[in-house]
């Protein structure tokens, strides 16, 4: 799925820090817990989460994860989305709940991630 | 066996610091990355780094990390001033953790962060004393 595709359905608004609306995930990921992501994610998926903080950009870093959606309406500070960007990770947010993201990313193609462990 | 040491970086952990917290293993990885060392391998380092780092944070009075680079292997010692690890084996166990609700808030308290440094590791070993200092040494080889 394109990411243009994803900010279509899920009405994300201005990405930040995107690099390639072409770009194509086939997988997505989601939770608020960092321990699971670190844990079970692979590096090349989208992460779908509430949890708005630095931690969550930090873990991305270290997973190499390059796509993040912030879902319930949330919008990281400053300090979380320059963190972002000096990491070259593409930040979406969306009004929608975790479980509706989930339900329409997953009905429109995108596929669970693969559990790594 | 590991040879010939190329980098060694040494990096203070505040008890507390969740705004830092990740600073170091952010710094490490970067300087593998710089060193050319596989993605893969980085990606494993990184992990077991930060899932360290994280854990002198939320269950530490305070520590380091320290990282030596040499032609074939990453060695990583994540050490703590205390107060230890009351049971090494129970920590060990996926899902339990003793995480206080700072940390839950802020991604963390699953019970995965030693069972994943487990994973990510090829050699790990933890020294630690209840009332005493904690430190965990960490090996990834190149191969």
């Amino acid at each position: 799925m394109k990411i243009c595709r994803i900010n279509e359905l899920l009405n994300t608004g201005p990405i930040i820090c995107c690099d390639d609306m072409e770009i194509d995930i086939k997988y997505g990921f989601a939770s608020d817990l960092m321990s699971d992501v670190l844990a079970l994610a692979n590096h090349n998926v989208v992460l779908i989460t509430g949890l708005i903080n630095i931690q969550t950009i930090r873990t991305a870093e270290m997973m190499d994860i390059k796509w993040i959606i912030f879902v319930r309406g949330k919008i990281p500070d400053e300090t979380v989305l320059e963190l972002a960007k000096q990491n070259r990770i593409n930040v979406l947010c969306t009004k929608e709940t975790m479980f509706r993201t989930c339900g329409i990313l997953f009905g429109n193609g995108l596929q669970g991630a693969e559990i790594s462990k | 066996m590991m040879n010939n040491e190329i980098l060694k970086l040494h990096y203070d952990i505040v008890k507390g610091d969740y705004i830092r917290g990740g600073e170091a293993s952010s710094n490490i990885k970067k300087a593998l990355m710089q060193l050319g060392v596989d993605n893969a391998i980085i990606r494993r380092v990184s992990v077991a780094c930060y899932e360290a780092e994280i854990n002198i944070v939320i269950h530490s009075l305070g520590g380091y990390m320290e990282m030596k680079i040499y032609e074939d292997a990453v060695e990583i010692i994540a050490s703590d001033v205390g107060p230890g690890i009351s049971d090494v084996g129970l920590a060990m166990t996926v899902g339990y953790s003793t995480a206080t609700q700072g940390a839950r808030e802020m991604g963390f308290g699953a019970g995965m962060g030693l069972p994943n440094i487990k994973n990510n590791c090829d050699e790990l070993k933890i020294d630690s004393t209840e009332g005493g200092n904690t430190t965990i040494t960490m090996k990834i080889y190149f191969k």
